[in-house]
Protein backbone atom coordinates (compact mmCIF):
# COMPACT_ATOMS: atom_id res chain seq x y z
CA UNK A 1 0.00 0.00 0.00
CA UNK A 2 3.05 2.25 -0.15
CA UNK A 3 2.03 3.57 -3.54
CA UNK A 4 -1.44 4.49 -2.28
CA UNK A 5 -0.26 6.49 0.74
CA UNK A 6 2.28 8.16 -1.54
CA UNK A 7 -0.58 9.08 -3.85
CA UNK A 8 -2.78 10.37 -1.02
CA UNK A 9 -0.03 12.62 0.32
CA UNK A 10 0.95 13.99 -3.11
CA UNK A 11 -0.39 17.38 -4.17
CA UNK A 12 -2.68 15.84 -6.79
CA UNK A 13 -3.75 13.07 -4.40
CA UNK A 14 -4.76 15.60 -1.73
CA UNK A 15 -6.69 17.60 -4.30
CA UNK A 16 -8.37 14.41 -5.57
CA UNK A 17 -9.62 13.70 -2.03
CA UNK A 18 -11.09 17.24 -1.93
CA UNK A 19 -12.73 16.79 -5.33
CA UNK A 20 -14.26 13.35 -4.69
CA UNK A 21 -15.62 14.20 -1.24
CA UNK A 22 -16.80 17.56 -2.62
CA UNK A 23 -18.74 15.94 -5.46
CA UNK A 24 -20.28 13.46 -2.99
CA UNK A 25 -21.40 16.37 -0.77
CA UNK A 26 -22.80 18.17 -3.83
CA UNK A 27 -24.89 15.08 -4.65
CA UNK A 28 -25.97 14.78 -1.01
CA UNK A 29 -27.28 18.36 -1.01
CA UNK A 30 -29.77 17.43 -3.75
CA UNK A 31 -31.12 14.52 -1.67
CA UNK A 32 -31.27 16.76 1.40
CA UNK A 33 -33.15 19.42 -0.56
CA UNK A 34 -35.74 16.95 -1.86
CA UNK A 35 -36.39 15.93 1.76
CA UNK A 36 -36.66 19.52 2.96
CA UNK A 37 -39.13 20.41 0.22
CA UNK A 38 -41.58 17.99 1.98
CA UNK A 39 -41.84 20.71 4.65
CA UNK A 40 -43.73 22.87 2.18
CA UNK A 41 -46.53 20.29 1.77
CA UNK A 42 -49.67 21.48 3.49
CA UNK A 43 -50.29 18.21 5.38
CA UNK A 44 -49.34 19.06 8.96
CA UNK A 45 -45.91 17.54 8.49
CA UNK A 46 -46.90 13.99 7.56
CA UNK A 47 -44.76 13.77 4.41
CA UNK A 48 -41.75 15.28 6.19
CA UNK A 49 -42.03 13.06 9.26
CA UNK A 50 -42.39 9.91 7.16
CA UNK A 51 -39.36 11.04 5.14
CA UNK A 52 -37.36 11.64 8.35
CA UNK A 53 -38.36 8.16 9.58
CA UNK A 54 -37.25 6.61 6.29
CA UNK A 55 -33.93 8.45 6.39
CA UNK A 56 -33.13 7.21 9.91
CA UNK A 57 -34.28 3.59 9.44
CA UNK A 58 -33.53 2.47 5.90
CA UNK A 59 -30.36 0.31 6.07
CA UNK A 60 -29.04 1.56 2.73
CA UNK A 61 -29.52 5.21 3.73
CA UNK A 62 -27.91 4.55 7.13
CA UNK A 63 -24.86 3.02 5.46
CA UNK A 64 -24.54 5.95 3.08
CA UNK A 65 -24.93 8.35 6.01
CA UNK A 66 -21.70 7.02 7.57
CA UNK A 67 -19.99 7.68 4.25
CA UNK A 68 -21.43 11.19 4.41
CA UNK A 69 -20.09 11.89 7.92
CA UNK A 70 -16.71 10.58 6.82
CA UNK A 71 -16.78 12.76 3.70
CA UNK A 72 -17.59 15.91 5.65
CA UNK A 73 -14.74 15.26 8.10
CA UNK A 74 -12.28 14.26 5.38
CA UNK A 75 -13.17 17.31 3.25
CA UNK A 76 -12.76 19.60 6.27
CA UNK A 77 -9.53 18.08 7.63
CA UNK A 78 -7.89 17.77 4.19
CA UNK A 79 -9.04 21.29 3.32
CA UNK A 80 -7.45 22.79 6.42
CA UNK A 81 -4.23 20.84 5.79
CA UNK A 82 -4.10 22.16 2.21
CA UNK A 83 -4.78 25.68 3.41
CA UNK A 84 -1.95 25.55 5.94
CA UNK A 85 0.40 24.02 3.38
CA UNK A 86 -0.46 26.70 0.84
CA UNK A 87 -0.01 29.47 3.40
CA UNK A 88 3.50 28.28 4.18
CA UNK A 89 4.32 27.80 0.46
CA UNK A 90 3.57 31.50 -0.07
CA UNK A 91 6.42 32.32 2.30
CA UNK A 92 6.72 34.67 5.23
CA UNK A 93 7.00 37.86 3.18
CA UNK A 94 3.79 38.70 1.33
CA UNK A 95 3.24 41.18 -1.48
CA UNK A 96 2.82 44.87 -0.65
CA UNK A 97 0.32 45.20 -3.51
CA UNK A 98 -2.15 42.41 -4.17
CA UNK A 99 -4.01 42.24 -7.43
CA UNK A 100 -7.21 40.16 -7.17
CA UNK A 101 -9.45 39.75 -10.22
CA UNK A 102 -13.14 39.73 -9.20
CA UNK A 103 -13.70 36.25 -10.68
CA UNK A 104 -10.98 34.85 -8.42
CA UNK A 105 -12.53 36.02 -5.15
CA UNK A 106 -14.62 32.91 -4.42
CA UNK A 107 -11.68 30.60 -5.07
CA UNK A 108 -9.34 32.60 -2.82
CA UNK A 109 -11.84 32.46 0.07
CA UNK A 110 -12.58 28.72 0.03
CA UNK A 111 -10.79 27.92 3.29
CA UNK A 112 -12.37 30.34 5.71
CA UNK A 113 -15.76 30.07 4.01
CA UNK A 114 -15.41 26.29 4.45
CA UNK A 115 -14.70 26.75 8.15
CA UNK A 116 -17.86 28.86 8.53
CA UNK A 117 -19.85 26.12 6.77
CA UNK A 118 -18.36 23.49 9.09
CA UNK A 119 -19.46 25.47 12.16
CA UNK A 120 -22.90 25.86 10.55
CA UNK A 121 -23.09 22.07 10.00
CA UNK A 122 -22.27 21.43 13.69
CA UNK A 123 -24.96 23.84 14.90
CA UNK A 124 -27.44 22.52 12.35
CA UNK A 125 -26.75 18.89 13.33
CA UNK A 126 -27.26 19.71 17.00
CA UNK A 127 -30.51 21.56 16.31
CA UNK A 128 -32.22 18.84 14.23
CA UNK A 129 -30.14 15.70 13.60
CA UNK A 130 -29.15 15.22 17.26
CA UNK A 131 -32.73 15.85 18.43
CA UNK A 132 -34.09 13.34 15.89
CA UNK A 133 -31.68 10.65 17.11
CA UNK A 134 -31.41 11.28 20.85
CA UNK A 135 -33.79 14.10 21.73
CA UNK A 136 -37.22 13.80 23.37
CA UNK A 137 -39.45 14.18 20.36
CA UNK A 138 -43.12 13.19 20.64
CA UNK A 139 -44.41 10.38 18.47
CA UNK A 140 -47.25 10.81 16.00
CA UNK A 141 -49.24 8.18 14.12
CA UNK A 142 -50.38 8.40 10.55
CA UNK A 143 -52.87 6.25 8.65
CA UNK A 144 -51.26 3.46 6.69
CA UNK A 145 -48.01 3.33 8.70
CA UNK A 146 -47.21 0.48 11.06
CA UNK A 147 -45.12 2.42 13.62
CA UNK A 148 -45.69 5.77 15.22
CA UNK A 149 -42.97 8.17 13.96
CA UNK A 150 -41.06 11.00 15.66
CA UNK A 151 -42.55 14.43 15.07
CA UNK A 152 -39.50 16.24 13.72
CA UNK A 153 -41.80 18.54 11.75
CA UNK A 154 -43.06 20.35 14.87
CA UNK A 155 -39.49 20.98 16.07
CA UNK A 156 -38.56 22.42 12.64
CA UNK A 157 -41.74 24.49 12.36
CA UNK A 158 -41.28 25.93 15.86
CA UNK A 159 -37.61 26.73 15.18
CA UNK A 160 -38.60 28.60 12.03
CA UNK A 161 -40.95 30.84 14.00
CA UNK A 162 -37.81 32.36 15.50
CA UNK A 163 -36.67 35.14 13.15
CA UNK A 164 -33.08 34.75 14.41
CA UNK A 165 -32.94 31.13 13.24
CA UNK A 166 -34.50 32.04 9.90
CA UNK A 167 -31.85 34.72 9.36
CA UNK A 168 -29.12 32.29 10.46
CA UNK A 169 -30.24 29.74 7.88
CA UNK A 170 -30.61 32.26 5.05
CA UNK A 171 -27.12 33.68 5.64
CA UNK A 172 -25.64 30.21 5.99
CA UNK A 173 -27.13 29.21 2.64
CA UNK A 174 -25.62 32.28 0.98
CA UNK A 175 -22.25 31.18 2.34
CA UNK A 176 -22.78 27.62 1.03
CA UNK A 177 -23.64 29.05 -2.39
CA UNK A 178 -20.44 31.12 -2.37
CA UNK A 179 -18.40 27.98 -1.58
CA UNK A 180 -20.11 26.03 -4.37
CA UNK A 181 -19.64 28.85 -6.90
CA UNK A 182 -15.98 27.86 -7.11
CA UNK A 183 -16.16 24.34 -5.68
CA UNK A 184 -18.44 22.77 -8.27
CA UNK A 185 -16.26 23.58 -11.30
CA UNK A 186 -13.04 23.17 -9.34
CA UNK A 187 -13.82 19.54 -8.43
CA UNK A 188 -14.08 18.57 -12.10
CA UNK A 189 -10.94 20.49 -13.03
CA UNK A 190 -8.99 18.70 -10.28
CA UNK A 191 -10.14 15.31 -11.54
CA UNK A 192 -8.76 16.28 -14.94
CA UNK A 193 -12.20 16.76 -16.49
CA UNK A 194 -11.56 19.88 -18.51
CA UNK A 195 -12.45 19.85 -22.17
CA UNK A 196 -13.75 22.60 -24.41
CA UNK A 197 -16.61 20.24 -25.34
CA UNK A 198 -18.12 20.10 -21.86
CA UNK A 199 -16.30 22.50 -19.51
CA UNK A 200 -18.62 25.43 -20.39
CA UNK A 201 -21.54 23.15 -19.45
CA UNK A 202 -19.90 22.24 -16.12
CA UNK A 203 -19.18 25.92 -15.44
CA UNK A 204 -22.77 26.93 -16.20
CA UNK A 205 -24.23 24.01 -14.28
CA UNK A 206 -22.02 24.87 -11.31
CA UNK A 207 -23.12 28.49 -11.20
CA UNK A 208 -26.79 27.50 -11.59
CA UNK A 209 -26.39 24.88 -8.85
CA UNK A 210 -24.62 27.33 -6.52
CA UNK A 211 -27.52 29.77 -6.82
CA UNK A 212 -30.61 27.55 -7.14
CA UNK A 213 -29.93 24.85 -4.53
CA UNK A 214 -28.99 27.18 -1.62
CA UNK A 215 -31.84 29.51 -2.64
CA UNK A 216 -34.38 26.68 -2.42
CA UNK A 217 -32.97 25.65 0.97
CA UNK A 218 -33.28 29.25 2.18
CA UNK A 219 -36.82 29.71 0.84
CA UNK A 220 -38.16 26.95 3.13
CA UNK A 221 -37.54 28.66 6.53
CA UNK A 222 -38.63 32.02 5.11
CA UNK A 223 -41.84 30.53 3.73
CA UNK A 224 -42.62 28.72 7.00
CA UNK A 225 -41.92 31.88 9.00
CA UNK A 226 -44.16 34.01 6.80
CA UNK A 227 -46.97 31.47 6.70
CA UNK A 228 -46.73 31.00 10.45
CA UNK A 229 -47.41 27.30 10.18
CA UNK B 1 7.86 61.75 -17.61
CA UNK B 2 8.44 61.83 -13.86
CA UNK B 3 7.93 58.64 -11.88
CA UNK B 4 8.19 57.48 -8.28
CA UNK B 5 9.50 53.94 -7.84
CA UNK B 6 9.09 51.91 -4.68
CA UNK B 7 11.55 49.06 -5.04
CA UNK B 8 12.17 46.11 -2.74
CA UNK B 9 15.84 46.13 -1.68
CA UNK B 10 17.36 43.16 0.11
CA UNK B 11 21.01 42.29 0.74
CA UNK B 12 24.02 44.40 1.63
CA UNK B 13 22.94 47.34 3.78
CA UNK B 14 19.27 46.63 3.09
CA UNK B 15 17.54 44.23 5.48
CA UNK B 16 14.53 43.73 3.18
CA UNK B 17 12.58 46.96 2.75
CA UNK B 18 11.04 49.26 0.17
CA UNK B 19 13.23 52.14 -0.97
CA UNK B 20 11.69 55.07 -2.85
CA UNK B 21 13.43 56.52 -5.91
CA UNK B 22 12.49 59.47 -8.10
CA UNK B 23 13.10 59.35 -11.85
CA UNK B 24 12.75 62.66 -13.68
CA UNK B 25 13.27 61.96 -17.37
CA UNK B 26 11.65 58.67 -18.30
CA UNK B 27 11.12 58.32 -22.04
CA UNK B 28 7.82 56.70 -23.02
CA UNK B 29 9.63 54.58 -25.64
CA UNK B 30 11.78 52.92 -22.99
CA UNK B 31 11.01 49.37 -21.95
CA UNK B 32 10.45 48.80 -18.24
CA UNK B 33 13.93 47.24 -17.94
CA UNK B 34 15.55 50.19 -19.74
CA UNK B 35 13.86 52.45 -17.23
CA UNK B 36 15.50 50.39 -14.46
CA UNK B 37 18.83 50.63 -16.35
CA UNK B 38 18.50 54.43 -16.23
CA UNK B 39 17.81 54.28 -12.50
CA UNK B 40 20.86 52.07 -11.97
CA UNK B 41 23.12 54.44 -13.96
CA UNK B 42 21.99 57.25 -11.69
CA UNK B 43 22.62 55.12 -8.59
CA UNK B 44 26.11 54.19 -9.83
CA UNK B 45 26.92 57.89 -10.47
CA UNK B 46 25.91 58.58 -6.88
CA UNK B 47 28.12 55.65 -5.77
CA UNK B 48 25.13 53.68 -4.51
CA UNK B 49 24.55 49.97 -5.08
CA UNK B 50 22.41 49.45 -8.20
CA UNK B 51 19.15 47.52 -7.99
CA UNK B 52 19.71 43.84 -8.85
CA UNK B 53 17.20 42.44 -11.34
CA UNK B 54 17.35 39.60 -13.87
CA UNK B 55 17.21 40.03 -17.63
CA UNK B 56 18.67 38.41 -20.70
CA UNK B 57 17.10 38.32 -24.18
CA UNK B 58 14.86 41.38 -23.67
CA UNK B 59 12.50 40.14 -26.37
CA UNK B 60 10.15 37.98 -24.35
CA UNK B 61 11.42 34.50 -25.12
CA UNK B 62 14.03 33.56 -22.52
CA UNK B 63 12.00 33.73 -19.30
CA UNK B 64 14.78 35.41 -17.31
CA UNK B 65 13.08 38.69 -16.43
CA UNK B 66 10.62 38.58 -13.56
CA UNK B 67 9.30 41.30 -11.19
CA UNK B 68 5.90 41.84 -9.63
CA UNK B 69 4.84 45.31 -10.73
CA UNK B 70 1.95 46.89 -8.82
CA UNK B 71 0.88 43.43 -7.66
CA UNK B 72 1.06 41.78 -11.08
CA UNK B 73 3.72 39.39 -12.34
CA UNK B 74 5.37 40.94 -15.44
CA UNK B 75 3.27 44.08 -15.00
CA UNK B 76 -0.20 45.14 -16.09
CA UNK B 77 -0.22 44.08 -19.75
CA UNK B 78 -1.76 40.80 -20.91
CA UNK B 79 0.50 38.12 -22.38
CA UNK B 80 3.80 39.99 -22.13
CA UNK B 81 6.99 39.68 -20.10
CA UNK B 82 8.47 42.58 -18.11
CA UNK B 83 11.01 43.26 -20.89
CA UNK B 84 8.13 43.72 -23.36
CA UNK B 85 6.38 46.23 -21.09
CA UNK B 86 6.89 49.81 -22.24
CA UNK B 87 6.75 53.07 -20.30
CA UNK B 88 4.04 54.47 -22.61
CA UNK B 89 1.57 52.51 -20.46
CA UNK B 90 2.41 54.76 -17.50
CA UNK B 91 1.33 58.28 -16.78
CA UNK B 92 3.20 61.36 -15.55
CA UNK B 93 3.70 61.36 -11.79
CA UNK B 94 2.68 57.72 -11.27
CA UNK B 95 4.05 55.61 -8.39
CA UNK B 96 5.12 52.08 -9.31
CA UNK B 97 5.68 49.38 -6.68
CA UNK B 98 8.25 46.77 -7.76
CA UNK B 99 8.65 43.54 -5.80
CA UNK B 100 10.41 40.22 -6.42
CA UNK B 101 8.45 37.03 -7.16
CA UNK B 102 7.33 35.73 -3.76
CA UNK B 103 7.29 32.04 -2.90
CA UNK B 104 9.01 29.87 -0.31
CA UNK B 105 10.46 27.81 -3.18
CA UNK B 106 11.81 31.01 -4.81
CA UNK B 107 14.04 32.56 -2.11
CA UNK B 108 15.22 36.12 -2.72
CA UNK B 109 18.93 36.24 -3.57
CA UNK B 110 19.24 40.02 -3.75
CA UNK B 111 16.76 42.87 -4.31
CA UNK B 112 14.51 41.66 -7.15
CA UNK B 113 16.46 38.51 -8.01
CA UNK B 114 15.03 35.20 -6.82
CA UNK B 115 16.43 31.68 -7.03
CA UNK B 116 14.27 29.77 -9.53
CA UNK B 117 16.45 26.66 -9.64
CA UNK B 118 13.51 24.67 -8.22
CA UNK B 119 12.13 24.76 -11.78
CA UNK B 120 15.40 23.32 -13.12
CA UNK B 121 15.13 20.42 -10.68
CA UNK B 122 11.54 19.74 -11.78
CA UNK B 123 12.77 19.57 -15.40
CA UNK B 124 15.69 17.34 -14.36
CA UNK B 125 13.20 14.96 -12.74
CA UNK B 126 11.54 14.18 -16.06
CA UNK B 127 11.08 17.13 -18.39
CA UNK B 128 13.01 15.56 -21.23
CA UNK B 129 12.86 12.82 -23.85
CA UNK B 130 15.44 10.03 -23.66
CA UNK B 131 16.93 9.56 -27.14
CA UNK B 132 19.94 7.78 -28.50
CA UNK B 133 22.55 9.90 -30.18
CA UNK B 134 23.24 9.44 -33.87
CA UNK B 135 21.88 10.77 -37.11
CA UNK B 136 19.20 13.42 -36.80
CA UNK B 137 15.78 11.88 -37.46
CA UNK B 138 13.76 12.95 -40.47
CA UNK B 139 11.38 15.66 -39.30
CA UNK B 140 8.29 14.01 -40.74
CA UNK B 141 9.12 10.38 -40.01
CA UNK B 142 6.27 10.17 -37.48
CA UNK B 143 3.03 11.79 -38.71
CA UNK B 144 1.37 14.02 -36.10
CA UNK B 145 -2.07 15.56 -36.43
CA UNK B 146 -2.10 19.34 -36.76
CA UNK B 147 -4.46 19.78 -33.76
CA UNK B 148 -2.25 17.60 -31.61
CA UNK B 149 0.96 19.38 -32.56
CA UNK B 150 -0.73 22.76 -32.00
CA UNK B 151 -1.79 21.77 -28.50
CA UNK B 152 1.71 20.53 -27.76
CA UNK B 153 3.13 23.76 -29.12
CA UNK B 154 0.78 25.89 -26.99
CA UNK B 155 2.11 24.10 -23.91
CA UNK B 156 5.70 24.27 -25.16
CA UNK B 157 5.39 28.07 -25.36
CA UNK B 158 6.06 28.09 -21.58
CA UNK B 159 9.33 29.96 -20.97
CA UNK B 160 9.61 28.82 -17.34
CA UNK B 161 9.71 32.34 -15.93
CA UNK B 162 7.78 31.47 -12.76
CA UNK B 163 5.06 34.11 -13.11
CA UNK B 164 2.48 31.38 -12.43
CA UNK B 165 4.06 30.71 -9.03
CA UNK B 166 4.33 34.43 -8.30
CA UNK B 167 0.66 35.05 -9.19
CA UNK B 168 -0.77 32.00 -7.42
CA UNK B 169 -2.06 32.70 -3.88
CA UNK B 170 -0.80 29.19 -3.03
CA UNK B 171 2.58 29.62 -4.79
CA UNK B 172 1.75 26.51 -6.78
CA UNK B 173 3.94 25.46 -9.71
CA UNK B 174 1.23 23.40 -11.36
CA UNK B 175 0.86 25.55 -14.47
CA UNK B 176 4.58 25.33 -15.20
CA UNK B 177 4.84 21.60 -14.47
CA UNK B 178 1.64 20.81 -16.38
CA UNK B 179 2.84 22.76 -19.43
CA UNK B 180 6.01 20.65 -19.51
CA UNK B 181 4.13 17.40 -18.85
CA UNK B 182 1.60 18.28 -21.56
CA UNK B 183 3.94 19.31 -24.31
CA UNK B 184 5.92 16.08 -24.01
CA UNK B 185 2.93 13.76 -23.44
CA UNK B 186 1.09 15.08 -26.50
CA UNK B 187 3.86 14.14 -28.91
CA UNK B 188 4.80 10.54 -29.84
CA UNK B 189 8.46 11.02 -28.90
CA UNK B 190 7.50 12.10 -25.38
CA UNK B 191 4.52 9.78 -24.95
CA UNK B 192 6.77 6.75 -24.39
CA UNK B 193 7.91 8.00 -20.98
CA UNK B 194 4.75 9.87 -20.00
CA UNK B 195 3.75 7.74 -16.98
CA UNK B 196 7.16 7.78 -15.35
CA UNK B 197 7.63 11.43 -16.23
CA UNK B 198 4.46 12.83 -14.67
CA UNK B 199 5.02 10.97 -11.40
CA UNK B 200 8.65 12.06 -11.14
CA UNK B 201 7.93 15.70 -11.99
CA UNK B 202 4.97 15.99 -9.58
CA UNK B 203 7.02 14.36 -6.82
CA UNK B 204 9.85 16.87 -7.37
CA UNK B 205 7.36 19.77 -7.53
CA UNK B 206 5.92 18.72 -4.15
CA UNK B 207 9.41 18.27 -2.68
CA UNK B 208 10.43 21.81 -3.65
CA UNK B 209 7.71 23.20 -1.36
CA UNK B 210 5.34 24.68 -3.92
CA UNK B 211 1.72 24.95 -2.84
CA UNK B 212 -1.25 22.90 -4.04
CA UNK B 213 -3.37 24.21 -6.91
CA UNK B 214 -6.83 25.35 -5.86
CA UNK B 215 -7.95 26.33 -9.37
CA UNK B 216 -7.84 30.09 -8.77
CA UNK B 217 -6.57 30.53 -12.38
CA UNK B 218 -4.52 33.64 -11.52
CA UNK B 219 -1.58 31.80 -13.17
CA UNK B 220 -3.37 31.63 -16.51
CA UNK B 221 -4.27 35.33 -16.27
CA UNK B 222 -0.69 36.41 -15.51
CA UNK B 223 1.22 33.97 -17.74
CA UNK B 224 3.16 35.96 -20.35
CA UNK B 225 2.67 33.06 -22.78
CA UNK B 226 -1.02 32.64 -21.87
CA UNK B 227 -0.68 28.95 -21.01
CA UNK B 228 -4.15 27.53 -20.27
CA UNK B 229 -5.18 25.77 -17.04
CA UNK B 230 -6.44 23.01 -19.36
CA UNK B 231 -2.86 21.81 -19.04
CA UNK B 232 -3.30 21.42 -15.27
CA UNK B 233 -6.36 19.23 -15.86
CA UNK B 234 -4.32 17.21 -18.38
CA UNK B 235 -1.50 16.76 -15.85
CA UNK B 236 -4.02 15.61 -13.24
CA UNK B 237 -5.41 13.09 -15.74
CA UNK B 238 -1.90 11.95 -16.63
CA UNK B 239 -1.02 11.57 -12.95
CA UNK B 240 -4.18 9.70 -11.96
CA UNK B 241 -3.75 7.47 -15.01
CA UNK B 242 -0.10 6.80 -14.19
CA UNK B 243 -0.81 6.01 -10.52
CA UNK B 244 -3.87 3.80 -11.09
CA UNK B 245 -3.25 2.35 -14.54
CA UNK B 246 0.55 2.37 -14.86
CA UNK B 247 2.24 -1.02 -15.34
CA UNK B 248 4.85 -0.41 -12.64
CA UNK B 249 4.04 -0.73 -8.94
Amino acid sequence: MGWFSKFLTSSIGQKTVMALTGIFLILFLVVHLIGNLQLLKDDGGEAFNLYAYFMTHNPLIKTVSYLLYASILLHAVQGIMLWRNNQSARGAQGYAVNHVRPRERASRNMAWVGIIIFVFILLHLYQFWFQMHWGNLVYVEYEGTIHPVKDLYTLVAESYQNSGFVLFYVISMAVVGYHLWHGFWSAFQTLGLNHRKYTPVIRGLGMAYAVIVPALFAVIPVWMYVMGT
Amino acid sequence: MKLTLKIWRQGGKYKGEFVTYQLDNVNEHMSFLEMLDVLNEQLIEKRETPVAFEHDCREGICGTCSLVIDGRAHGPMQGTTTCQLHMRHYKEGETIVIEPFRARAFPVIRDLVVDRSAFDRIIQAGGYVSVNTGQAQDANAIPIEKDQSSRAFDAAACIGCGACVAACPNASAMLFTSAKVSHLALLPQGAVERKRRVQAMVAQMDKEGFGRCSNVTACEAECPKEISVENIARMNREYLGAVFAGETV
